[in-house]
């Protein structure tokens, strides 16, 4: 276990056993994607409230915790390269920044959406989700920014890494300072007391759609990744022989 | 004489120096504290121009106003938090020294804040004035200022460091800053609007307090590894 950790730290190895790794990733994730997809769009029944407009949280649920998910890979990584000097780990805080802001934007639009037939408005600054993932993506251009601004990889890796634990540390402060407001955001209904405060039809396309996305994450990550990897070692041997043997797509 | 047998300057000693020359040099060039301070007052003075004079309106808004002008006024003098040190080489001094770095960093915040923070919040009451707001809530304002400013000086310091010696730095620090910020913003505000609006004021002020403490216990460190990586 320890010996194919330590391979898989190895920037040479990492390359050649992610490529077999995505499939696993993007195929069960793409038959969830789908199935609920249909089951979120033609099976579950529509809400007594909100009709068909709630069926957007199919979407934005899952873009939501993932945007949060993100922060924490990036920071968690962002630490162990900074700490251990490990450089795989700053490749990863590298490859999921630009993914985090995506989702962190997907499910600011979708937030949007919803919020257009459910508040009359296409965005509304009482609500506290809302505008903490708003500060969350202000803090993934801010680590982008410093990212890009510094040209010497190394330096980029370490400075942004102790912006990332920064940020770390004050993302659950933001998050409560923000819900300091009056609410407006509906209450969790999946995680709460009492198991989730909803009908199994509407519930299992959600849970298939959470891991869908998270699948997908995995491999859109793992593919960014691979790229991150190739660029940072291209001076290397290990990556000119690579090309040179022809045999660079796998 | 040996190595050993000579006498290291303990921090105390290192962290008073460079508070004491930071602050006699802010003294001596008083563009330097006066400009964010000009600055303070005129984006505050921006908003009754542009909304109208109306008293009631003035006084629900002016909370949030002042802390805002007094957030931008802060991100302006931090923006030379290091410059002047990173050019004149005192920074490559300070990273040598026997002096823990963390501490030094400390002492650069302390001398910010006193020569940035501080000044902000003694303007403020004549800000609040114009505003209309009466005197126990300037008395609120002012003590979130005093607190919020600490914090702004503390975690401005690691974004001042992350960008020294960049190119376009300006614009970079103020979006690492902002949004990370955000919590002292929130609470300082609308501790003061709460407070006008007859609520305690315990609450808000605690948490600006506690704050205060957790940034005092991070924000040393991590400027100090940024120092250590911008110049290298």
């Amino acid at each position: 276990m320890w010996k194919f950790l330590h391979r898989l730290a190895s920037p040479p190895h990492f390359y050649r056993i992610a490529i077999n790794l995505i499939p696993w990733f993007a195929m069960p994730g793409l038959l969830l994607l789908a199935y609920g997809t249909y089951a979120g769009l033609f099976v579950a029944p529509a809400d007594y409230q909100q009709g068909d407009a709630f069926r957007i949280i199919y979407v934005h649920v899952p873009a939501a915790y993932l945007s949060m998910m993100a922060y924490m890979i990036m920071a968690v990584s962002a630490g162990i390269g900074l700490i251990w000097r490990m450089k795989l780990a700053h490749a990863v805080a590298a490859a999921v920044a630009p993914l985090g802001a995506s989702f962190t934007f997907l499910a600011l639009a979708t937030g949007s959406i919803w919020g257009r037939p459910m508040w009359g408005t296409w965005w509304e600054w009482g609500d506290p989700r809302l505008t903490s993932e708003l500060v969350l993506l202000f803090l993934y251009f801010g680590y982008m920014a410093l990212r890009n601004s510094i040209d010497d990889t190394s330096k980029a890796d370490r400075a942004s890494a102790v912006l990332a634990m920064v940020g770390a540390v004050n993302v659950p402060i933001i998050h409560f300072s923000v819900e300091w407001w009056s609410s407006l955001h509906q209450g969790s209904t999946l995680v709460r007391k009492g198991g989730p405060a909803m009908d199994a039809a509407m519930l299992y396309p959600l849970l298939a759609m959470i891991f869908g996305f998270t699948l997908v994450f995995g491999a859109l990550l793992l593919r960014r990744l691979r790229a991150e990897v190739l660029f940072r070692e291209r001076r290397k041997r290990w990556v000119r022989d690579l090309i040179l043997s022809g045999n660079g797509k796998r | 004489m040996t190595i050993q047998d000579e006498q290291l300057p303990d921090i105390s000693t290192g962290l008073l120096a460079l508070i004491v020359r930071d602050v006699s040099l802010a003294v001596k060039r008083p563009g330097d504290v006066l400009n964010p301070l000009f600055f303070f007052a005129m984006v505050a003075a921006l908003f009754p121009l542009v909304i109208g004079p109306g008293t009631e309106q003035l006084q629900s808004i002016g909370p949030g106003v002042l802390w805002v002008a007094a957030l931008l006024a802060t991100l302006l003098s931090l923006n030379s938090l290091f410059l002047s040190d990173h050019e004149d080489g005192s920074l490559e001094q300070m990273l040598v020294s026997p002096v823990p770095l963390a501490a030094l960093a400390l002492g650069k915040s302390a001398a910010h804040w006193l020569s940035s923070g501080l000044p902000l919040v003694l303007v403020s009451p004549v800000i609040a004035m114009t505003y209309q707001l009466s005197l126990s809530v300037t008395g609120v304002l002012m003590l979130t200022l005093l607190l919020g400013t600490i914090s702004l000086s503390l975690l401005g310091s690691v974004g001042a460091a992350l960008t020294v010696g960049l190119h376009r730095g300006t614009a970079l620090l103020s979006l690492l800053i902002l949004p990370l910020a955000m919590p002292v913003l929130i609470f300082g505000a609308r501790t003061v609007s709460l407070v006008a609006a007859g609520d305690g004021v315990a609450g808000g002020l605690y948490f600006l307090g506690a704050y205060v403490l957790l940034m005092l216990s991070i924000a040393p460190f991590a400027t100090a590894a940024a120092l250590r990586i911008s110049n290298e």
